[in-house]
């Protein structure tokens, strides 16, 4: 079974590379009783969203 | 009457195409030169090389890799300038945070559940507009390690694929995953902590 550390790792490589197919089902069972890890994944989004409109200058 | 020279038009089309990519080299150039009066220069010097004509390419991301080149040259010239007039400093690393340190530590518990659970963010695309929330931001990616820091902002800022990080950092493909997934647990926490969860938000 998997905890909340290693989906929280791969929810962050799923930013950078597919996860396989096995990887992808690990996550979904881990949403269905993990809360926190769904939040943990929208706000990983929020943080790519929030980098690509970063401006160094400002 | 005669339309644009060719040459001209064309000239005019590969600006605007280059100015779509000056923010991302300026981005590169700011972590690899911490002064941005030289980091301008650098991607200025970089754009004037690739407004010589006879340059054509298949696709933005192979334009993006040609100019990150070029700018590489760049920005070695400079630390060559750097180093004539400086005598030979010594590199003082010492207070930098060790990036070894394992953020997970501080954030999942033994079991591997989270000590603080990840906190609802209210309205983030409202903080997206408010100047403070920059400043917080630049302070949260100011207090990662070093080495995640350039990993995170290579991969969101300048939208390099893991691979080209790896070479470009000269690490080894499980350590970039790591410095990414350290850098977003760390970016998240402070986040978390300096505004969503603090009145700033409110």
């Amino acid at each position: 079974m998997k905890t909340c550390k290693d989906i929280s790792e791969l929810l962050s490589e799923s930013m950078d590379r597919r996860l396989t197919w096995g990887e992808r089902w690990a996550v979904r069972m881990h949403f269905f009783m993990c809360h926190s890890c769904q939040r943990f994944q929208q706000q990983i989004d929020f943080l790519r969203k929030t980098a690509g409109r970063y401006n160094p200058k400002d | 009457m005669r339309g644009l020279p060719v040459g001209l038009s064309n000239q005019t089309m590969v600006k605007n195409q280059l100015n779509n990519h000056r923010e991302m080299l300026l981005r590169y150039a700011l972590l690899q030169v911490r002064n941005e009066a030289a980091a301008e220069d650098a991607v200025q010097e970089t754009l004037l090389v690739a407004l010589q004509p006879n340059e054509s390419f298949r696709n933005e991301s192979a334009l993006r890799t040609w100019l990150i080149g070029i700018l590489k040259h760049k920005i070695a010239d400079h630390y060559r300038a750097v180093e004539k007039q400086l005598s030979i400093e010594d590199h003082c690393d010492s207070d930098e945070k060790d990036p070894n340190e394992a953020i997970e530590q501080l954030i999942f518990n033994d079991k591997g559940h989270w000590i603080g659970t990840p906190g609802e963010w209210k309205q983030p695309d409202h903080a997206l507009e408010q100047n403070e929330f920059w400043v917080i931001f630049d302070l949260c990616q100011k207090n990662l390690p070093e080495q995640h820091a350039r990993a995170f902002m290579l991969r969101e800022m300048v939208g390099l694929e893991t691979e080209d990080i790896c070479q470009d950092m000269n690490i080894s493909h499980s350590a970039c995953r790591v410095y990414l997934h350290r850098a977003r647990l760390g970016l998240r926490e402070c986040l978390e902590q300096r505004w969503f969860n603090s009145k700033r938000a409110l």
